[in-house]
């Protein structure tokens, strides 16, 4: 664990402004099935803020700032990826915070964004990889939005690289949704260089209208620190994402 | 017992991964005179006693919201068996 919060923007690194970032709580759920909490809630702990574990069968929030819905395989994947979590108690929560005027920020990754689509909280679907196969690599990823709370601290453009891992990973919405999202500026992440999924218009993350709730399939959490992440690029590309709401929620709090 | 049968089909214009890697395997076996295949989902609802309008529009409901995701799926059938 670092001593030194990863972030600039928006307090200076002084005692008061590290007590201030650590007292930035982000919530990480936990499903039967999930496998990614434990690097979701050390990427929050990297980039400053206080990981706080949720568990799907809470009936309550708490007082978190922000929540991530990590990887993994919430229930199997039976019936569809991400389908049965959605109905889990904490998710309604979850999906009401998100709607609220708070908006609360909510990342959801690879399964998370899975959820997030059966949700509603966020449009179309993901159906299995056109090639079938579950794949696992460094992707290149190309920041077309960073105004969103999770990537305000990324440059516009920006192109990083984080690990893809996932079976059912094809992002499919109609003509019409897609359409939308292009010309609302919600398609957050493309894939660059090779589609690895077959996914629509090389679409990998998107985000509500407000911006608050942003999903993707590939993993910004395995990538936070250095020698632990891809071998492309510093290896903790995907740190970005969760200075991003701590930037946010600082900045909101101050 | 009654059982309430629904039947989920992928959506006719989302291609079917899944039945594209049949339709594949098919003509290996030599099961040759099937140009496509789609794959899809049956569930079985049993029900404890008679089913009524009532439950068989829970049965409908249930195929809307959990049992089918409407942007890839289609509710093609929903139909007691066994009453």
């Amino acid at each position: 664990m670092t001593e030194l919060p990863l972030i600039g923007e928006a307090v200076t690194a002084d005692a008061a402004g590290a007590r201030r970032l650590a007292g930035a709580k982000i919530g990480v759920i936990t499903f039967p099935g999930t496998l990614d909490d434990r690097d979701a809630a050390r990427a929050v702990r990297l980039a400053g803020a206080t990981p706080v574990e949720l568990w799907h069968a809470d009936t309550t929030l708490g007082d978190v700032d922000a929540v991530v819905i990590p990887g993994g395989f919430s229930y199997g994947d039976y019936l569809r990826a991400g389908a049965i979590a959605r109905f889990a108690p904490l998710m309604s929560k979850i999906i009401d915070a998100a709607n609220s005027d708070a908006r609360l920020p909510v990342l959801g990754i690879c399964n998370g964004f899975q959820i997030l689509t059966e949700s509603h909280l966020l449009p179309g679907s993901m159906i299995k990889n056109d090639h079938l196969k579950f794949m696992c690599r460094d992707q290149i990823l190309r920041v077309e939005n960073n105004t969103t709370a999770w990537t305000r601290d990324y440059a516009g453009g920006q192109e990083i690289t984080v690990p893809l891992k996932n079976q059912d990973g094809q992002y499919i919405a109609d003509e019409k949704t897609l359409d939308a999202l292009e010309a609302e500026g919600r398609v957050v992440f493309r894939y660059v260089g090779f589609n690895p999924n077959g996914s629509r218009r090389d679409i990998a993350g998107i985000s509500n209208p407000a911006g608050n709730v942003v999903g993707l399939m590939p993993h910004p959490e395995h990538a936070v620190e250095a020698g632990f992440g891809p071998e492309i690029g510093s290896g903790t590309e995907g740190l970005g994402f969760f200075t991003s709401v701590l930037n946010k929620i600082v900045g909101d709090n101050k | 017992m009654p059982r309430i049968v629904v039947d989920v089909m992928p959506k006719p214009e989302i291609l079917d991964p899944q039945g594209k890697a049949i339709v594949g395997a098919l003509p290996r076996l030599g099961f040759t005179a099937f140009s496509a295949v789609r794959q899809g989902k049956r569930f079985e609802l049993t029900v404890d006693g008679e089913v009524t309008e009532e439950i068989l529009a829970q049965a409908r409901n249930a195929a809307e919201t959990l049992l089918s995701n409407p942007v890839i799926e289609d509710v093609v059938n929903v139909e007691v068996v066994g009453a």
